[in-house]
């Protein structure tokens, strides 16, 4: 299951990412396992968070997704306790934390929260090396890892280690904060609705770069949010929680919008699963096709030639560099009476293999000509896909997932009823399997 | 004898006296501003403390300073005993109300933030909500450091320092030729004192009050 991982976080470089970014040594994730979790908030008759069983493995990306009031936040907060949890246990790497000291646990746990919760009186550089100082790292440890954490997170540190928050834009207080929530190498991180404040674009970059910054780092990254597209797009699993944090679905993303469990999840899930499920596929999982090309140093009667003889009517024109740079249909060339400066139709859109089948099909369906030129290094061409390529892609997908989410569900029946079988022969002795 | 003749023939008392003023003054203020934040910070966290260290403090206003004053001599005699309890009381006001209100103006966020990331209650309390608190605190002390330079001026009823005892004085010997300068030079004598102050004040605030959160 895990697999799907590498398709939703784009690049499929595996474990390669460990050795490079963070130096050597850093802490890769641990689990959390969270037990019969309960909180009940004086005086109100209902718990907020009632009996919550959730394991989360070392090295994921778990979203939890509910409506307004449905407990994330409060799921989220007891595991680093700065929410006591009323009854359960907490269990992070296989140590039981809840009886442990607060603060030392929160050392080890980095928390990232809306906006930003950066200290304002404290500049970029001091508020990232709050939690290393804290835990005693060395003056020169500290300095270089405060840069290397403003490189981390795509920021400049000559330019904003001096800086005031205030002096920074919302999405730059946002990666800040990841940077401070990480300075210490902490292998779980807890990020409540980081990129709620955010508008959309800056929200959608933040989102490319944790999705970079998990692969190279493999954190347990627990991310509460009520966003499911955000959910979907950077979920290795979700759990759709309902009311008191009933877990309504704890699933990969391919799974909850293929196969939601209930009424409730599809609601969540809402309109248009087939699209979104087009978010978690990248045009590199796809056919790309290759497309008669010539460029614009071929002598025009090449072209001429080229574009009668192949068995498209249209040709794409590349510069010099090899990029995209003018479609040609065979009309266009009598028109331009031998000068290509004025022939054909510029190319406005291409995407690369790191997009989404989304965003390539919003390219496809905006082109006239129904296709969009793929690029690669520098934007030099790649190939072209088109709306068949997308249509057939889209059908193999929800056909591939609809027979994995059967599959699933056999596997969870048969599951049941050994369970069943055995508690009626009595032998279910342990009774602890779950946990 | 004309205002500046009188200046210049006492001129040396009227330097002692604007001297005593302003360290009784300043002295006060400084065991105010301890007092008045370390109560503030006990304070802040709870409902009923908060309400009761203001109202306390406020009570502690509506007494006329003369009265304070009259009332303090029976208890601790002449001199500046009186005034410096009279002076410290005063000034508690301004700085503890400031205290508790800047304390719980900090953005709760960033207190939950700060507990987030490991901070200890009092790591919390010195790098985190004392700071962000000290601009509104320093207001207090500002707007207390004021109040005490009239309130000082009673102080000569009970003997004690400062340019009060020329206003007194002016006042007692009514219809000479220099009770006008007396109270007049008195008078000025605290204006300019409470501008020096003010002016220190607003040094104080551009070294103290941290750059990110400068207005
Ligand atoms: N300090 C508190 N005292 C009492 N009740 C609380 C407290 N904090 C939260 N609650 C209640 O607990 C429930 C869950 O709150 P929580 O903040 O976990 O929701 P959430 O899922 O994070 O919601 P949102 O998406 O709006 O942030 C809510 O019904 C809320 O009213
Ligand atoms: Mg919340």
């Amino acid at each position: 299951m895990s697999e799907t991982t590498t398709t939703t976080n784009g690049a499929s470089t595996g474990a390669a990412g460990a050795a490079d970014g963070t130096g050597a040594g850093a802490a890769t994730g641990a689990t959390i396992e969270l037990e019969n979790l309960t909180k009940r908030y004086p005086g109100s008759p209902n718990p907020a968070v009632d009996e919550v069983n959730m394991e989360i493995k070392a090295g994921e990306l778990v979203i939890f997704v509910g409506p307004s009031g449905c407990g994330k936040s409060t799921t989220l907060k007891m595991i680093n306790r700065l929410i006591e949890p009323t009854s359960g246990r907490i269990r992070i790497g296989g140590e039981d934390v809840t009886d442990m000291d607060p603060v030392k646990l929160r050392r080890k746990v980095g928390y990232a929260i809306q906006s930003s919760g950066l200290f304002p009186h404290m500049t970029v550089a001091q508020n990232i090396a709050l939690v290393p100082k804290m835990v005693g790292w060395s003056k020169s440890r500290i300095k270089s890892r405060v840069e290397e954490m403003l490189d981390l997170v795509g920021l400049d540190p000559g330019e904003f280690r001096g800086r005031y928050p205030r002096q920074l834009s919302g999405g730059q207080q946002q990666r800040v904060g990841v940077a401070r929530a990480l300075a210490a190498d902490p292998p779980v991180l807890l990020m409540d609705e980081p990129f709620g404040a955010v508008d959309p674009i800056t929200r959608d970059h933040l989102q490319d770069e944790l999705i970079r910054l998990q692969h190279e780092l493999h954190k347990t990254i627990v991310f509460v949010t009520h966003d499911f597209d955000e959910a979907i797009k950077l979920g290795d699993r979700i759990a759709v929680l309902r009311e008191r944090s009933h877990i309504a679905q704890f699933d990969t993303p391919e799974a909850i919008l293929t196969n939601p469990a209930d009424d409730f999840v599809s609601g969540f899930v809402g309109a248009g699963a087939a699209l979104k499920r087009l978010n978690l596929t990248r045009v590199r999982d796809v056919e790309v096709r290759d497309y008669p090309t010539v460029t614009v140093d071929d002598p025009l009667q090449d072209i001429f030639n080229k574009l009668r003889s192949g068995n498209t009517n249209e040709i794409l024109l590349l510069d010099k560099r090899g990029r995209p740079y003018k479609w040609l249909r065979r009309g266009d060339l009598m028109r331009a009476r031998g000068s290509l400066a004025r022939a054909g139709t510029l190319v406005h859109d291409t995407v690369t293999r790191d997009a989404t089948l989304r965003d390539a099909l919003e390219a496809v369906l905006t082109d006239n000509a129904g296709r969009v030129a793929v690029t690669g290094r520098r934007g030099a061409y790649e190939g072209v896909v088109d709306m068949e390529t997308l249509m057939n892609s889209v059908h193999e997908l929800l056909e591939a997932d609809r027979l994995d989410a059967v599959e699933h569900q056999h596997e969870l029946q048969e599951q049941r009823a050994e369970h069943t079988h055995r508690e009626q022969e009595g032998a279910d002795a342990t009774g602890e399997e779950r946990a | 004898m004309n205002f500046w003749d009188y200046l210049g023939s006492r001129h040396q008392q009227l330097l002692t006296d604007a001297f005593q003023h302003a360290s009784a003054v300043f002295q006060c203020m400084v065991v105010a501003t301890v007092i008045g934040v370390v109560i503030g910070v006990v304070a802040y966290r709870s409902e009923w403390a908060g309400s009761l260290a203001t109202t306390t403090t406020s009570t502690i206003l509506t007494i006329p300073s003369l009265a304070m004053i009259g009332l303090l001599i029976p208890i601790v005699g002449l001199g500046v005993a009186p005034t410096v309890i009279a002076l410290t009381l005063y000034g508690l006001l301004p700085i503890v109300r400031n205290s508790i209100v800047g304390l719980r103006g900090v953005d709760p966020s960033l207190v939950d933030a700060a507990k987030g990331i490991g901070m200890s209650r009092t790591a919390r309390l010195f790098r985190v909500e004392l700071p962000l608190a000290w601009p509104p605190i320093l207001t207090g002390i500002r707007v207390a450091t004021q109040m005490l330079m009239g309130i000082a001026a009673i102080a000569a009823y009970a003997s004690g320092p400062g340019l009060g005892n020329e206003i007194f004085r002016g006042i007692a010997s009514l219809g000479s030729k220099n009770a006008l300068n007396q109270v007049l030079a008195g008078t000025l004598g605290i204006i300019v004192l409470a501008l020096l102050f003010d002016a220190a004040y607003v040094l104080i605030g551009r070294l103290t009050i941290p750059r990110g959160i400068r207005v």
